[in-house]
């Protein structure tokens, strides 16, 4: 099966008044139609890049440098501006951070789904416009009544499953999510996520989900990405991540997070994540590293495969064997 | 022994103009104590509109309550004047959830810890105050001379919110009012700033109250919860006890969704359902959690609960505990261990 979803050499440069930071360096990914990947770091470690990267909205002074982004056998870094604001929506959807506060207040919510399609499919009749609007809406468990609303008459967790539901109105290949719920509390958070996960298994949509909430992606992905410092450090199955995470950096992570057995303990991870302008030589993530060697402060590793198809960029498991 | 802060019955409505019958109701009738002698770390949880945030601006003296009073070692906070209340509002310290809107960023991050200590008085001289700050700027794990004469936004967020635990502390307050301080923060860091807490609760003899809806950091940090719905507490008691043995449906509901950063328990394994919570408030008589509560009863819909006893240090404000004593609301404190 060829992947849904294919990264080659992704390379984005934001050129600031200090010099160029590279915030996406080479990444690789594959992923394949129905997958969840959770794609985990630090602020400022390349996350939120990396899915601009994808729906080519990286803004000056960024730039997207190399690499292809392919979806469906198409790559869309080298579409036109027309064709890819085709692509937008309708083969890969973007659902923002903080998406809930993009509805604009003074158009009903009908109005601007309705704008989303006319976009695409501008020949399409008024009619089959608010059909396929309310079945959106309805697919998100919200009443068909929600078309007519504005923005302020819905709650927090509303308004974000309308967003969703924005984003699988043209049934798109990839979804990306950043940080769907970093707004909401438990409860609503879970709704949200059951909502994503089931429109994701009946459309059989790869779904990217963005975020630092380790336990959000314990309970909803197959696969967990670390970035770090804009590499890919570690590409694991959630369950091989989470019982023994091979890349330090993903050690230290899991290590850091709470639960009922260790009560009282704190584990933080010593050090500060490095400034994209002054990124280490070597492994970036080296200065930090309790089992850095010599090499690592000279030699930037690369990502290799290894057993259950793990992709982790470490030099501890070439050098040592 | 003295009580440093009491809640005695507090209620706060807020309503909307002069015409409107009914306000919402964001704290109904709310008492607690903490002693002078018996510093704790208790957690106020609950989703967002629980009421959480309207105790602490009650307890910073933000807000006044509609009904009710708030006394600090025995007087009315909003009746204290001169030196009492300048003792208050040293004594009584905040830290918000929002590391990056409590800087000014025209201002080098000195600022923040050099007006409390003018304010207050509390260095004879520049040298004094120089190294007050730089102790308490150590004792939450940040470098001093890596922090002062800094903007703002040269400082990571972890970094930003520890800078506003050193000045907590800088003032030695006696209860620091902590609003999700880590719902804005990294998780790698949030240990870190946790840890911070702790210690000032341990090595300074602080009390904190630390509002959250998360409840696996409250878990760690915390001795004792108070579980909020709709303004009602839901449960409260031994923080152990409450999340191994939640009783009440609302919050088996809240840890039930806890996202478990273990991949074999998964959220709904409980088998409880989340309901909406936009559903039709009925009436607001009876149990506030009544609408979405999957074991309602018609008597749930006329009389809100009692607190019943369930535990040596646990009520639970439901009617499938009815069997237990009742707990009258004004002893709340009974059942929270310090």
């Amino acid at each position: 099966m060829t992947p849904i979803l294919q990264i080659r050499d992704l390379q984005v440069s934001y050129y600031t008044d200090l010099g160029r930071a590279t915030a996406l360096n080479r990444v690789n990914l594959d992923l394949n139609a129905g997958e969840k990947l959770g794609l985990v770091g630090e602020s400022g470690s390349g996350k939120s890049t990396m899915a601009l990267a994808m729906m080519r909205m990286i803004k000056a002074p960024g730039r997207i440098e190399s690499g292809s982004v392919t979806v469906g056998g198409v790559d869309l870094i080298s579409l036109n501006d027309e064709e890819m604001r085709l692509a937008r929506l309708s083969r890969i959807a973007y659902i923002p951070q903080g998406a809930m506060n993009s509805l604009n207040p003074v158009m009903r919510i009908g109005a601007q789904m309705v704008d989303a399609i006319k976009a695409h499919v501008p020949n399409m009749s008024q009619a089959d416009m608010t059909e396929q609007c309310m079945q959106a809406l309805e697919s998100v468990d919200l009443k068909r009544n929600v078309f007519q609303m504005y923005a302020h008459e819905l709650s927090g967790g509303m308004k974000q499953r309308v967003c969703i539901a924005i984003g699988i109105l043209l049934k798109p290949q990839v979804i990306i999510a950043d940080e769907p719920t970093s707004a909401l509390d438990v409860v609503t958070q879970r709704q949200v996520m059951e909502t994503i996960d089931r429109v994701q298994k009946e459309m059989g949509t790869a779904v990217i989900l963005i975020g630092h909430d380790m336990g959000l992606m314990a309970q909803f992905v197959d696969k967990v990405a670390v970035m770090y410092a804009g590499r890919l450090t570690e590409v694991s199955t959630v369950r091989d991540m989470f019982s023994k995470p091979m890349h330090p950096y993903a050690q230290a992570l899991i290590k850091s997070l709470p639960n009922l057995s260790n009560k009282g303990v704190f584990q933080g991870i010593a050090g500060l994540a490095p400034s994209l302008l002054r990124i280490p030589n070597g492994c970036a993530f080296h200065p930090r590293c309790p089992q850095a060697m010599d090499v690592c402060k000279t030699t930037i590793p690369d990502v290799k495969e290894y057993e259950g198809n793990r992709l982790v960029a470490c030099h501890l498991y070439t050098e040592g064997a | 022994m003295a009580n440093l802060l009491e809640f005695r019955n507090v209620t706060k409505t807020y309503t909307r103009g002069y015409f409107s019958e009914a306000g919402t109701t964001a704290l109904a009738d709310f008492s607690m104590t903490l002693k002078e002698d018996e510093p704790t770390i208790m957690t106020v949880a609950g989703e967002s509109g629980s009421g959480k945030t309207t105790l602490a601006m009650l307890l910073l003296g933000f807000i006044d309550p509609t009904k009710g009073e708030i006394l600090y070692k025995g007087k009315n906070i909003n009746k204290l004047r001169g030196e009492d209340r300048l003792n208050y509002r040293r004594e009584v310290q905040a830290v918000f959830q929002d590391p990056f809107a409590v800087f000014n960023p025209f201002y080098t991050v000195d600022h923040l810890l050099t007006v409390p200590i003018e304010k207050f008085k509390l260095a004879k001289s520049k040298a004094d105050a120089r190294n007050k700050m730089e102790e308490a700027l150590s004792s939450v794990g940040l470098r001093p001379e890596d922090i002062l004469g800094r903007f703002p936004h040269q400082l990571s967020g972890g970094q930003r919110q520890r800078i506003n635990v050193a000045r907590a502390l800088l003032l030695k307050p006696k209860v620091l009012v902590a609003d999700e301080p880590v719902s804005m923060v990294d998780a790698s860091l949030r240990a870190n700033i946790l840890e911070s807490l702790r210690s000032l609760h341990r090595d300074h003899g602080v009390s904190i109250i630390y509002i959250t809806h998360d409840l696996t950091t409250a878990y760690h940090v915390a001795n004792s919860i108070v579980v909020l719905y709709k303004g009602g507490v839901m449960e409260a008691g031994d923080i152990d006890n409450v999340i191994q043995k939640p009783q009440h449906p609302y919050t088996r509901l809240l840890i039930d969704s806890i996202p478990w950063p273990d991949v074999d328990r998964r959220w709904g394994s409980d088998g409880m359902m989340v309901k909406e919570s936009e559903t039709t408030d009925k009436g607001g008589k009876g149990c506030r959690f009544a609408a979405r509560c999957p074991h309602v009863k018609d008597s749930c819909l006329h009389t809100p609960p009692p607190l019943y006893r369930v535990a040596q240090t646990q009520v639970a404000s439901c009617v499938l505990y009815d069997n237990n004593p009742v707990l009258p609301a004004t002893q709340l404190t009974d059942v929270l261990p310090v």
